[in-house]
């Protein structure tokens, strides 16, 4: 179950919010205090990214962290639980264009890639930096979010109630 | 992704434990339809199928509305709910990713300016 530790924000820290943008698209925004060349350093180079990807509130580590941050390269995050217990993410940058704009992919799942575009847009020293998630339909995106995953869950739970109870059952 | 507690899913089981209800999820799922409608569909009273709408309305799987004299019977908003619940996880995943990515770019600028005044030096 999830602690109910409210993360709210503290003062200091500029807030994060997300919107569902379609049926297939979510985005989320952040300003950071900081030119957008560095906020753009650390989401390409693999050893200040392991840094930030998986906060300790997220209740798994990265095991390991590979980033080829080109055009066609590719990335691969493993986060672990234990070490017994590893779940990895991996695609391929599609652009990186210094300083403005990340697409990569996420061929982790099974209902197709979901492409990932991150902007990067300075203002006064500040960076505003949009991340959207576009999945490849929106059956894609439920299952992402776990839709599919709770209702079949329960489903598959009544058809086996209802195998045991056929034998004994009249009428309900 | 989404956990669900124990007891709302005994709670959606016992509701979906029937296959009645089950059949007015489904008949809901094509289009609103009306306790009378329902009832005559699966050639029930009034009285029985308002029971079963209960049921699933307890649960959060069915909404009704009142409009003149009918009861006008909709899928509910409960998908929606667990939408917002999921979208907030997300939206914390992120936002404590960020405040770390905060001090990266906190500390890339503090090389940044200390690397400058060895320049200029």
């Amino acid at each position: 179950m999830h602690a109910r530790r409210e993360s709210e924000p503290t003062p200091m820290k500029n807030p994060t919010t997300v919107e569902r943008k379609s049926e297939r698209e979510f985005v989320v925004t952040r300003t950071f205090n900081g030119p957008a060349r560095l906020v753009f350093e650390a989401w390409t180079k693999p050893e200040l990214l392991k840094l930030w990807w998986a906060p300790k509130s997220m209740g798994m580590s990265l095991l390991s962290c590979e980033a080829d941050v080109r055009v066609g390269g590719k990335y691969r995050f493993v986060f672990g639980f234990d070490a017994s217990k590893t779940m990895a993410f991996f695609g391929r940058y599609l652009e990186v264009t210094p300083h403005s704009r990340l697409v990569w992919t996420n061929e982790e799942g099974d209902g197709g890639e979901a492409i990932t575009t991150v902007t990067f847009e300075e203002k006064g020293g500040k960076t505003l930096l949009v991340l959207s998630e576009l999945h490849p339909s929106k059956e894609a995106l439920d299952g992402a979010i776990g839709f599919g995953e709770g209702l079949r869950e329960t489903f598959e739970q009544l058809d086996e109630l209802l195998v045991t109870l056929g034998a004994s059952e009249g009428r309900s | 992704m989404v956990q669900y507690s124990t007891a709302r899913l005994d709670a959606s089981f016992a509701a979906l434990s029937d296959a009645t209800r089950r059949g007015v999820l489904e008949q809901l799922g094509r289009a609103d339809a009306s306790i009378t409608d329902l009832a005559e569909k699966f050639h029930m009273t009034l009285t029985g199928m308002k029971k079963h709408v209960g049921v699933l309305e307890q649960v959060g799987l069915v909404t009704t509305e009142k409009v003149g004299r009918v009861r006008t019977c909709k899928l509910g908003r409960r998908r929606l709910s667990e939408e917002t619940a999921w979208l907030e996880r997300y939206r914390q995943l992120w936002a404590s990713r960020f405040d770390e990515l905060d001090k990266v770019v906190e500390e890339l600028k503090r090389k940044e300016k200390a690397n400058a005044r060895k320049k200029r030096k």
